[in-house]
């Protein structure tokens, strides 16, 4: 078995290609997720019925697809609407559309849940549309959305597991690589889950860091 | 997409139910014995119990499976896919449901406990005859939140071979060269199957109340 970890440090720089794939995706699927999000959640809070209720209707019925199948219906569906992609863009898209929901909810459920009054005074001083939302609403969402953040970045870098469905080449697709080449799959995926545990406890300390200079702010 | 094609669909939805119903069985009282082992802070098994959440929690369902399914034959213990798809789901709900028990036990009144003690019970008749029979309707809802997350998280067996609905869905589109409309008919059984787990709870919640730390 020890072996086996040779192996898997003899090709190290495998994984470490396979990480960084990960990390990229992870950071700029959750970036673009957070950023629609933040577009889904204005209109969660429309103060038109009919639009909030459509909308908030496609978040839930997005909230109910396994990750995996949203996955292929992105890999197999948009080449068929003309839009041809790479495995990596495609795994990119799904990682970002699915997580949209996710986000577009935890923020309106913060953003609900803040005192109305700011909001008030910030209309009656005459702030409008997207003055309104950077420099009153979002300030504080995201003052108080640090650990739902987190913990949903924590998901998106445990989704990005899936895209080796796909053949995207990730920390999990690197790791299946080693072990069909040399057969460590001890090791290979030992190895693999190591790095998964060290990056969420890297996510969970920077969410503990940035929650002190929040916490500081208020 | 044919009659056929369809009821293999649905066969496939079975095997997922099965499965993820077995993890179940075996993940919720798991869950329990390491929020026990936790709670009592028993030396040494309570680090191991809080390594064990802690490295589960933040494993991709997809790594862990290919792990127990390549890994576990190199141990001399031959190992089916049903078998490594239903230990994958119930290592992984057992991390979470641990921490839903663990959340519940730490709400529960110290002076019930103390109480019983007083009475002479012994530590397992207090779990059974106190703790426990209002424990679990504080972490049921919890509980059945994580089931739900763990059908979301179920198609991750498929990579080894298991022939549930995912797996019976990219089958039925390698064959007739038109993946969409399987695959569209395969979110819409997962979309049915988790609705069903939400109102479950939703009627849970509003029976016993929002469980502690769901």
């Amino acid at each position: 078995m020890m072996h086996g970890f040779d192996v898997v440090w003899e090709h190290s720089d495998r994984l470490l290609w396979g990480v960084l794939n990960t990390i990229a995706l992870s950071i700029v699927g959750a970036v673009l997720a957070v950023v629609f999000g933040a577009l889904v959640a204005i209109l969660l809070m429309s103060p038109n019925r009919l639009l909030r209720l459509s909308v908030q209707g496609l978040v839930d019925l997005m909230r109910c697809v396994p990750f995996l199948m949203l996955v292929y219906l992105v890999y197999y569906g948009l080449p068929h609407l003309g839009i041809d992609f790479d495995n990596w863009t495609a795994g990119l898209a799904a990682l970002a559309l699915y997580n949209t929901a996710y986000m577009a909810e935890i923020l309106r459920g913060i953003w609900s849940g803040l005192p109305r009054e700011t909001f008030e005074a910030a209309t009656a001083f005459g702030y409008h549309g997207p003055r309104l939302y950077t420099r009153i609403v979002f300030p504080q969402v995201f003052l108080a959305a640090g650990p739902m953040l987190g913990n949903q970045l924590i998901q998106i870098i445990k989704d990005t597991a899936f895209l080796t469905i796909i053949a995207v080449p990730e920390l999990t697709q690197a790791a299946s690589g080693i072990q069909a080449q040399y057969f460590v799959p001890f090791a290979a995926f030992i190895a693999a889950i190591l790095i998964y545990w060290a990056l969420c406890a890297i996510v969970e300390g920077g969410v503990a860091l940035i929650e002190k200079v929040a916490e500081a702010r208020r | 997409m044919t009659a056929n094609a369809f009821l293999s669909l649905l066969q496939g939805a079975g095997v997922t139910l099965i499965i993820s119903l077995s993890g179940i069985a075996i993940g919720v009282p798991l869950g329990l014995v390491l929020a026990l082992v936790r709670w009592r802070r028993i030396p040494g098994l309570s680090q191991v119990a809080a390594v064990y959440v802690s490295l589960l929690r933040s494993t991709p369902a997809v790594t862990l499976c290919l792990l127990i399914f390549f890994a576990v034959p190199t141990l001399g213990i031959e190992i089916g896919a049903w078998s490594a798809g239903i230990m994958t789901l119930a290592f992984v709900t057992a991390a979470f449901n641990c921490e839903v028990w663990r959340a519940g036990l730490l709400n529960f009144p110290h002076e019930q406990v103390e109480a019983a003690r007083a009475f002479g019970m012994t530590p397992l008749l207090r779990l059974r005859r106190i703790i426990f029979p209002q424990l679990w309707r504080a972490a049921l809802p919890g509980l059945v939140n994580e089931a739900t997350l763990l059908i979301k998280a179920s198609p991750a067996i498929a990579v080894i071979g298991v022939a549930e609905i995912t797996r019976a869905a990219t089958r039925i589109g390698a064959q007739t060269y038109e993946p969409l409309p399987p695959m569209l008919t395969a979110t819409g059984i997962y979309v049915a199957i988790i609705l069903v787990f939400v109102g479950l709870q939703r009627l849970t919640e509003r029976r016993y109340g929002r469980g502690a730390g769901a």
